[in-house]
């Protein structure tokens, strides 16, 4: 019963998630991406809070310009939801679902919550400035060749590596 | 055909947005099997562990980019047709190293933190607030934040653009880089377990010559 059912060969898995995006170019002319949705929820959030607000903010003005739709009636909303429902489908069948945080054997749980809370606050506002996250800038442009979008990738890894020695007591 | 299909076919947005649930659906899908919905083995990339993450990264970004251009030279789906990324350097420099400060400390990045959450880990969901927080924080100081946000904006730039070649010998130099990774990642691995295991061994041996003396000091304790 508690048997996990294993985690894809590394290599296979890149096959898989490559043929999702290069499906999602094909039939949508998008890439994959998660950021995004964030964006429209904490938008839609202040909206509901100041519309005006909302309308005149040169960030988000635009996801208000349609009166007749929901500015989260948006394709990279509806991805998100598919992505919980297909992480969901996979870690069920998986037998994997636990409720847990995740910590290295060293990392104080409290500590964790924290640093978790305050490496997403770091991570929505990076996607914001590079217009995207690992999904939608690294994965999406990468396989494009958009030069940007590969500075970015190199970026991630060297924020990532500069700063791994500092929190290791999180993790190893 | 020429171009993606919702434009072929002139697809309504409901049936639009209900491709993006099934592309997303395989996504979430993919990112649960391939063992990104834990903090601690995305984090094992950073410690030269275990390089799963890169791995499925850099062979996902061969995969698209060979359909992608296969796609492209056959003129089934012209570049053109596709939302192709813009660069902005200076803002894509600097929110690269953020996103990576963001990813080490709090476990996962923005796509991860959705499956990870719905696998019920307590720590993405709080990660996934924080994006949210941050991502307001950007639009509340977006005034005093455009100037940066838009430096360097240079529109369209394909690797080949810019290096002035043919854009079959990016595409060949991108795999072989792929492939060049995959050996060196493999070759981190080994130094690391190796480094790893004989620091543990070092600890044992402590630990046994410490017990050899504490047994040693009790027989003699021991004796008349």
């Amino acid at each position: 019963m508690n048997e996990n059912r294993p985690l894809w060969n590394p290599y296979a898995a890149g096959v898989a998630l490559g043929l999702v995006l290069l499906a999602s170019f094909v039939l949508t002319g998008r890439g994959l991406g998660a950021s995004g949705t964030f964006k429209h929820v904490e938008a839609a959030v202040i909206h509901a809070v100041e519309p005006t607000w909302a309308e005149e903010n040169q960030n988000i003005a635009s996801f208000f310009s349609d009166p007749q739709r929901s500015s989260l009636n948006d394709w990279i909303v509806w991805l998100t939801i598919g992505s919980a429902v297909g992480g969901a489908m996979a870690v069920f069948t998986g037998k994997r679902f636990k409720v847990e945080t995740v910590r290295g054997p060293r990392a104080r749980i409290e500590n964790r919550w924290i640093l978790a809370v305050v490496g997403g606050a770091i991570s929505g506002f990076a996607a914001q400035l590079a217009r995207g996250c690992t999904s939608g800038q690294a994965l999406t442009g990468g396989a494009q060749l958009s030069l940007g979008s590969w500075v970015f990738m190199f970026a991630v890894f060297g924020g990532a590596y500069g700063m791994a020695w500092f929190v290791r007591r999180q993790w190893i | 055909m020429e171009g993606p299909l919702s434009v072929v076919l002139k697809m309504s947005h409901p049936t639009e947005m209900m491709i993006s649930v099934v592309i997303g659906i395989g996504f979430g899908f993919v990112l649960e099997r391939a063992g990104f919905g834990r903090a601690d083995r995305l984090a094992a990339n950073f410690y030269g562990r275990d390089f799963r993450v890169l791995r499925v990264m850099f062979t996902a970004i061969v995969t698209a980019m060979l359909g992608l251009y296969v796609l492209d030279l056959l003129a089934i789906l012209p570049l053109s047709s596709i939302g192709i990324l813009d660069t902005y350097l200076l803002p894509q420099i600097v929110g690269g190293l953020l996103l990576g400060v963001g990813f080490i400390v709090g476990g996962y990045c923005p796509g991860t933190s959705v499956v990870a959450a719905v696998s019920g880990k307590i720590d993405a969901v709080l990660f996934m607030l924080g994006i949210a927080f941050g991502s307001a924080v950007f639009t509340f100081g977006y005034d005093t934040l455009a100037p940066l946000a838009n430096a360097g904006a240079r529109g369209r730039v394909l690797l080949h653009d810019f290096f002035h070649v043919n854009s079959g010998i990016v595409v060949f130099a991108v795999s072989l880089f792929a492939v060049g990774a995959f050996w060196a990642v493999g070759r981190i691995e080994q130094l690391v377990r190796a480094r790893t295991s004989a620091r543990a061994s070092e600890h044992q041996d402590e630990e046994a010559t410490e017990a050899r003396g504490a047994a040693g000091l009790a027989r003699e304790g021991s004796l008349p």
